[in-house]
């Protein structure tokens, strides 16, 4: 009896020694927090755009970015056209973050020599930690103005007949550090279609993905599915594959699609390039920031 | 019956010690920023979430720092710090754990400001590597702040920078640490 109780007491000794002998190895674990805390999925892809497409990111808060978009004549011109290169469309844009979560952008395109403006707003953002979120949601609405000169003059013109409205959520998901997958339902309304077979209301379906294939050299695709019996039977849906080269202050964004316009309006609804017939173009988007106002904050 | 009341005398101051002992101290909000310095442009960033815990009796020093935590004046620098440079996706962390080599001209019980050496192994983008580091430790009223400058080469820690923008990274990078401790109950 007596030789237990000596042994319940040096087993409480032992137990009272121990927690400071494993104390002196960790020190950091005294004060482990229990708390998780939020963590937001940054970085899903290099820049704001995929290729045509609006990509899960915002230009940063008081951010301004200037992008110089290129997209070249098609492939199969040959030799004689060097493969495309003596033609070019080209769009030059600035976005603009205003907040986190809400980014503007204006832009001219020489197709059509149209004028676009966008809204983009981060709905839910994807997180880990305590608050958990599988999807970021984002709400793009953009505008495009069509100003060429009218067609039939002789005809009662009007001015809302230039315009033309896209309305887009984007849920995507960064599944790892290297592969985000986004999905984008559309909606693009044409205030005048070429004819009454095409409808007004255009609804289509996107799918963009990247994968990063180093630190600084993204491989990324978009392909926008657009229901049947809505545009000119000519028309075909969109499909792009390119890389992203990061390069310190700049993004450059070299691809191939079958689309010549850079606005939503025209790449979803109005691309005429069959990828069968090599009637794909070269193109690509060269993005610089500058930082105007200083208000980093998460 | 002697060996009985020995054996629970032992164990009893032992617990009271590991109790009570005001030795260890702590801080969650340790300040650590730091500074590169070129010709082409200053890049500067701060973080205020360190951790650290020091032990007052061993001279055990220890720093965990949160890569993402850390706050650049441009949106674009941050993302390129985590995204390029020390890939915090993959290397969340950057500690350090080593010790005090001159403990014995510290009295954390005693006022004042004392020069100390810091030796020990630092890791930073999965990379450890043995530094040594002069700080100051100061005693006020029971309060322990601590203070280091030192310089890290991003080159030892393979944190690989491009060409391209080799101008604008100064090769040493100048990390300066502050620490406002306080005392920690277990």
């Amino acid at each position: 009896m007596k030789s237990f109780r000596k042994f319940f007491l040096l087993a409480l000794t032992f137990f009272a020694v121990l927690p400071t002998v494993f104390a002196q190895d960790d020190l950091l674990s005294l004060i482990e927090d229990d708390k998780p805390t939020t963590e937001f999925a940054k970085a899903s892809f290099k820049t704001t755009r995929v290729i045509n497409s609006q990509s899960l990111e915002n230009t940063a808060s008081g951010v301004l970015d200037m992008k110089i978009s290129h997209r070249f004549g098609p492939l199969n011109g040959g030799a004689y056209e060097l493969f495309g290169l003596d033609a070019a469309t080209i769009r030059i844009g600035l976005d603009y973050g205003i907040s986190k979560h809400l980014m503007v952008g204006v832009g001219r395109s020489s197709v059509q020599k149209t004028y676009d403006g966008f809204l983009k707003m981060k709905l839910l953002r994807q997180s880990s930690g305590a608050r958990s979120m599988p999807v970021t949601v984002i709400w793009f609405s953009g505008m495009a103005l069509n100003s060429l000169k009218w067609q039939n003059p002789e005809r009662n013109n009007y001015f809302s007949s230039r315009l033309a409205y896209t309305h887009q959520l984007i849920f995507g998901r960064k599944f790892s550090e290297g592969f985000t997958l986004q999905f984008m339902p559309t909606l693009v309304h044409r205030n005048l279609t070429a004819t009454d077979a095409e409808k007004h209301d255009v609804i289509a379906i996107g799918v963009a993905g990247r994968q990063k294939l180093t630190r600084r050299l993204a491989i990324n695709a978009e392909y926008y599915y657009v229901l049947p019996d809505q545009i000119a039977e000519n028309m075909r849906n969109s499909l792009a594959i390119g890389f992203d080269i990061e390069t310190g202050g700049h993004v450059f964004q070299l691809h191939f699609t079958n689309s010549t316009a850079m606005v939503e309006k025209g790449f979803i609804t109005e691309t005429d390039g069959n990828w069968f017939d090599g009637d794909i173009r070269f193109g690509f988007n060269i993005s610089r920031v500058f930082t105007i106002k200083q208000s980093n904050k998460d | 019956m002697r060996s009985t009341f020995l054996t629970l005398l032992f164990s009893g101051v032992l617990a009271i010690s590991s109790a009570f002992a005001q030795d260890k101290y702590f801080t969650k909000n340790g300040q650590v920023s730091f500074f590169s310095s070129t010709p082409m442009e200053n890049i500067e960033a701060s973080n205020n979430n360190a951790t650290s815990v020091i032990d007052a009796k061993t001279g055990k020093m220890e720093f965990a720092i949160l890569m993402k935590a850390f706050k650049f004046e441009k949106a674009l620098m941050e993302e390129h710090f985590n995204e390029n440079y020390v890939e915090s996706g993959k290397y969340p962390k950057a500690t350090f754990a080593g010790n005090i080599t001159n403990l014995s001209g510290v009295d954390f019980s005693k006022n004042g400001t004392y020069k100390v050496n810091v030796k020990g192994k630092m890791t930073i983008h999965g990379v450890t590597k043995d530094v040594e580091a002069p700080g100051t430790i100061t005693v006020e009223n029971g309060k322990v702040k601590a203070n280091s400058v030192f310089n890290v080469a991003p080159e030892d820690y393979k944190i690989e920078i491009p060409k391209l923008v080799r101008e604008k990274i100064a090769k040493e990078i100048k990390v300066t640490v502050n620490m406002d401790y306080q005392a920690l109950k277990s």
